[in-house]
């Protein structure tokens, strides 16, 4: 028990930084579901696509050992831009080729969930064959410098950035879409497509921007963890894009601060399950705490809709 | 013993039963087939299968061997009077794929395998090939429960984790002078059961399991686990598993400030540990293996640089065991056993002079004898250095 105090503040630390992470993931999820009502499984190799291309960046830039000063804010700057425009590009790339052609034929959503499936595989695939199924490792581009402490907790300055982009970016997407003429737009597809198509909203275009936005958030939520765990892999998406879905749910799916909500729950029932218990029954205790939820509240902690987004 | 004398006594009718196979297929092509004796009538060619990963998460050590075997059959074939090939059989160390490969080696009449590469899929593939009759000799699956399930035609030419826990559990206390520490692993068939003996190993030299967890080999964050062992107090962690998770592991480790000692076991020693973790965080970093030193002796060293010329790299962790184990079959193979019962009765009473040691089988196949050695990272070359033998280390 002792033990367990001890664990505190840095689940709470930990928690809080993973729950940023697959809150961006959340985001991407919820907002297609929002307006197409498709779990965009190729959204965990968008994820991948965009850790690829800030590495890549990385090595066109030359980085091999952590800059330092002004140098290190540059350097964040143009891989958070490479990172979001490969994100971006895949998810807009992927509704173009997989998804449209069947929506436009009317089709079932299982042709969709398959469609999505085969898109996951294919970027897969395609990366592994290309650049191998090893981890590939990322240059330290942020020394992981404690700024102080809480107990045995360690506020470090890479888990500050992590939280401090991802709420910025947050912030930024939840005014965009309850604020500007083209969130309205989102928000109208979301409620109901047939109308707002009669209101004169273009819906193709309202799509691609959906895919778009989604995509950036991965892309930030990339940047962010090849920041963090220094690592990349073809099938790096997988794990974080579950993560992601289930956070979506928990949160209410549909729901932009659901999904932010959900992020950050699910981040600290992770690292506390694994304090309290231990390590193997971290997804034991998440997954429960999944079910629980969604036992009592159907649609997860804030409800489903994109429209009705109250916090 | 028993099991010995029923092999021995069995192994005429074996014989027996073989030729009149190989005079039933090969009725066509020779009829000039002395039954009787192991030399029945010798097909132009026979294939030899290496099952382990070839692809996937810890791919590396499935090369390694592969590429062994590869030396070995290209020598062997250079003048051979029955031609070998080889046919890969990539598990990508999933055990889900193991029962169709199992399958496809007696559907493709392989003679014998080198593999299956890790325990995990040994489990899962071993009762298959043994009722299949198709010998197989393990490089490197050291669960020592593989050992115990009778099969005939297993065998293994490393020594098992019984030997490796012990040995792991001794260096860390005895050598590192470690008393508190933290036994992690990753809930698989060989890293558990390696912790597993670490972990009732350490309170026999007195030093205490400061905690112990298993985690997911595919997750990315392990933030928990690292938590657990700061809030323990632990001086070293030792970690059952593959290279891939414990290089981020250890780099999470490193990240949250431990400074112990980190020791792993012979599916992390490979120089990707290193590049995972990143070089800053492999200081104090070990890892154990039945796998033995050959850059010593003429004959390792005539096989470092062929491997060198062949592949263009340095024999990597149980390269040469791969190429061991393949040499018993072939060997076996060149005494004139052409089929998979007379290559398991020939591997059951010779021994062979391997490179790595002298390979003789106990008659659950497992190998006589057999040392732990440990290795060190090195962060100037990132690549692991023997230090030796545990046993001599510990003195």
């Amino acid at each position: 028990m002792h033990n367990f105090l001890v664990q505190v503040p840095p689940s709470i630390i930990d928690g809080i930084t993973t729950g940023a992470i697959y809150a961006l993931m959340a985001l991407g999820y919820t907002l297609v579901y929002g307006v197409l009502r498709l779990i965009n499984f190729a959204h965990s190799e968008v994820f991948m696509v965009g850790t690829f291309a800030s590495l890549f960046t990385l090595h066109a830039l030359g980085i091999t050992k952590t800059p330092t000063g002004l140098a290190i804010v540059g350097v964040f700057l143009i891989i958070t831009i490479a990172a979001m425009a490969g994100s971006s590009i895949t998810a807009v790339l992927v509704e173009r080729i997989a998804y449209r052609p069947l929506r436009k034929r009317n089709s079932s959503s299982l042709a969709n969930l398959i469609s999505a499936i085969g898109v996951s595989f294919f970027l897969q695939e395609v990366y592994a064959l290309r650049y191998g199924r090893d981890l590939i490792p990322f240059p330290r581009i942020l020394n992981k410098t404690v700024l102080f402490r809480i107990g045995e907790g360690e506020i470090r300055l890479d888990k500050v950035v992590v939280v401090v982009v991802a709420l910025v970016m947050m912030f930024v997407l939840d005014r965009f879409v309850n604020g500007t003429r083209l969130g309205r737009g989102i928000r109208a597809v979301a409620q109901d497509s047939s109308t707002a198509v009669l209101m004169g909203v273009n819906i193709d275009r309202i799509v691609t921007l959906t895919f778009l936005l989604g995509g950036a958030m991965a892309g930030v939520a990339a940047m962010l963890y090849g920041m963090f765990y220094e690592v990349t892999q073809y099938n790096i998406g997988f794990v974080i894009g579950i993560k992601g879905f289930t956070a979506a749910v928990l949160g209410g799916i549909g729901n932009i601060r659901g999904a932010l909500l959900g992020g950050f729950v699910l981040g600290l029932v992770e690292t506390f399950g694994g304090a309290i218990f231990h390590a193997q029954w971290v997804d034991v205790v998440s997954f429960s705490v999944l079910v629980l939820v969604l036992l009592f509240r159907p649609t997860g902690i804030l409800g489903e809709s994109l429209q009705r987004a109250k916090a | 013993m028993f099991k010995g004398k029923s092999r021995k006594v069995a192994l005429p009718s074996f014989i027996a039963v073989s030729g009149l196979i190989a005079a039933a297929c090969g009725s066509s092509s020779s009829s000039t087939s002395s039954s009787g004796s192991a030399t029945t009538a010798a097909p132009a060619s026979l294939s030899i299968g290496f099952f382990g990963a070839l692809t996937g998460p810890n791919a590396q050590l499935g090369i390694n061997i592969d590429n062994g075997v590869k030396l070995a059959v290209s020598q062997y074939n250079q003048n051979a009077k029955v031609k070998v090939t080889l046919v890969n059989l990539d598990s990508q160390g999933d055990p889900a794929q193991a029962p169709q490969l199992a399958q496809k080696a007696i559907s493709d009449k392989l003679v014998a395998l080198v593999g299956p590469a890790f325990s995990g899929e040994s489990l899962v593939a071993d009762p298959i090939l043994e009722q299949g009759q198709i010998v197989n000799v393990t490089p490197s699956a050291t669960n020592p429960a593989l050992a115990t399930k009778g099969w005939k035609y297993w065998h293994r030419i490393v020594g098992n984790d019984n030997a490796q826990g012990p040995a792991a559990a001794q260096f860390i206390v005895k050598k590192l002078g470690s008393t508190k520490v933290a036994v992690i692993d990753d809930a698989s068939a060989y890293g558990k059961g390696i912790a597993d003996i670490v972990r009732s190993t350490l309170p026999t030299l007195s030093a205490t399991v400061a905690t112990s967890q298993s985690v997911d080999p595919t997750a990315p964050d392990y933030s928990s686990t690292v938590n657990a062992i700061m809030a323990s107090g632990a001086t070293s962690v030792f970690y059952g598993g593959y290279y891939d998770a414990a290089g981020r592991l250890l780099k999470q480790l490193r990240d949250a400030g431990f400074t112990g000692q980190f020791v792993s076991d012979d599916g992390s020693l490979d120089p990707k540990l290193i590049s995972t973790a990143g070089t800053a965080a492999v200081s104090n970093t070990y890892a154990t293996c039945a796998c033995g030193d050959v850059s010593t002796t003429a004959p390792g060293q005539a096989f470092t640089s062929a491997y060198q010329t062949m592949f263009s790299t340095a024999p990597g962790t149980y390269s040469a065991e791969g190429y061991d184990a393949a040499n018993v079959i072939l060997t076996a193979i060149k005494a004139g056993n052409t089929t998979s019962t007379a290559i398991n009765s020939y591997l059951g009473s010779h021994s062979f002079n391997g490179i790595t040691k002298t390979i003789k089988f106990s008659s659950n196949g497992d190998i006589q004898g057999g040392g732990i050695y440990v290795y060190q990272a090195q962060a100037s070359s990132s690549t692991f250095s023997s230090l030796g033998l545990v046993s001599s280390l510990v003195g």
